[in-house]
């Protein structure tokens, strides 16, 4: 069970690492499909997002200024609420019913 | 490729939430038979993996940029169900988390990534590995193959719903040609991205990965 727990550890504290702290170097260029829409002039006819004021919007925690923290919490919280969300529906999912053990 | 609200008009997007819905519900069943105890975690770790790399936007040409899907990825290690299931968490989080992909277009980028990509990349990987040898590395190339071809796959997604439901009246054949074209260039990084993940997923935990599992079925049976 250790093996398990290191792997399962670990690749959740490689998860964290990489929102938490590499995004802040990832590029902020448009990606493929706004720039395809900005090229070809689609973009117009995007609108706001619903919660484009909420607190965590673009990946980004509203209130902190600095923006390498910024987006590192964002990521961590993203991490975390993530883990949390996932782990419990997919241990509901693989949950089997008694009778159907073999 | 996380669509806004607005480039896809509400009865074509109405009509993608009803089909991603029945895709869903399916993945729901069929990752209940791909799915134990013993693998339910990955499948969560997966979700979590995609979710902070997702985040990692690279640059693919001037200006442009691109970041994983992950759906090639998710196939290979955890199965096609549950992969459908964990990127749908993931852009459920982005969308009412992140105000990232618009909410009344989440039926449409559903779709295009949790079904399409998923499923195009993990037809794409049990293909390429049925051509090559048995073995660790074949998983890997096969993988990075599929998450090349997955890539394109949602973004043709993208232009068919473009076609149906455009709310402007820029050419579909001008779509067609840059979407395709840049997410070609971008499935290369979701092709390195994909191979070296499920390469050291292998090295540390190959038992776990469901796209190695079926590898040693196979060979169990012919053993017998």
């Amino acid at each position: 069970m250790s093996k398990n727990r290191k792997f399962y550890i670990g690749g959740f504290i490689v998860s964290l690492f990489l929102a938490g702290v590499v995004s802040f170097y990832a590029s902020s260029s448009p990606d493929g499909l706004e720039k395809v829409a900005g090229d070809i002039g689609f973009i117009e006819t995007a609108k706001d997002h619903t919660y484009a004021d909420g607190v965590l919007a673009d990946y980004g925690v509203k209130g902190i200024e600095n923006e390498r923290a910024s987006v590192g919490v964002a990521g961590v919280i993203g991490v975390i609420g993530t883990a949390v969300i996932a782990g419990v529906f997919f241990k509901i999912i693989a949950r089997k019913p008694e009778k159907t053990k073999r | 490729m996380h669509i806004p609200d607005g480039f896809i008009d509400v009865p074509t997007s109405a009509a993608f939430v009803g089909l991603s819905a029945i895709g869903v519900g399916a993945a729901l069943k069929g990752a209940r038979t791909q799915l134990d105890d013993k693998t339910a975690p990955l499948a969560g770790l997966t979700a979590v993996f995609i979710f902070a790399v997702q985040m990692l936007n690279f640059p693919v040409v001037a200006g442009t940029s691109g970041h994983l899907i992950g759906a090639a990825l998710a196939a290979v290690l955890v199965g096609p169900w549950a992969a459908t299931l964990a990127l749908t968490v993931v852009l459920l989080m982005q969308a009412f988390l992140f105000a990232d992909g618009g909410l009344t277009a989440l039926g449409l980028s559903v779709f295009n990534m949790s079904i399409i990509s998923v499923w195009v990349g993990y037809a794409v990987f049990l293909l390429i590995k049925k051509i090559l040898p048995k073995n660790k590395s074949s998983v890997a190339i096969a993988a990075s193959i599929a998450a090349a071809i997955s890539v394109p796959a949602a973004a043709f997604g993208f232009w068919i719903q473009y076609v149906i439901g455009a709310t402007g009246t820029f050419s579909d054949s001008a779509v067609f040609t840059s979407m395709i074209g840049i997410h070609v260039l971008i499935g290369i990084g979701e092709a390195i991205i994909t191979g070296l993940t499920v390469t050291a997923v292998l090295a540390s935990r190959s038992d776990l990965v469901f796209g190695w599992k079926n590898n040693q079925k196979v060979l169990e049976i012919k053993n017998v």
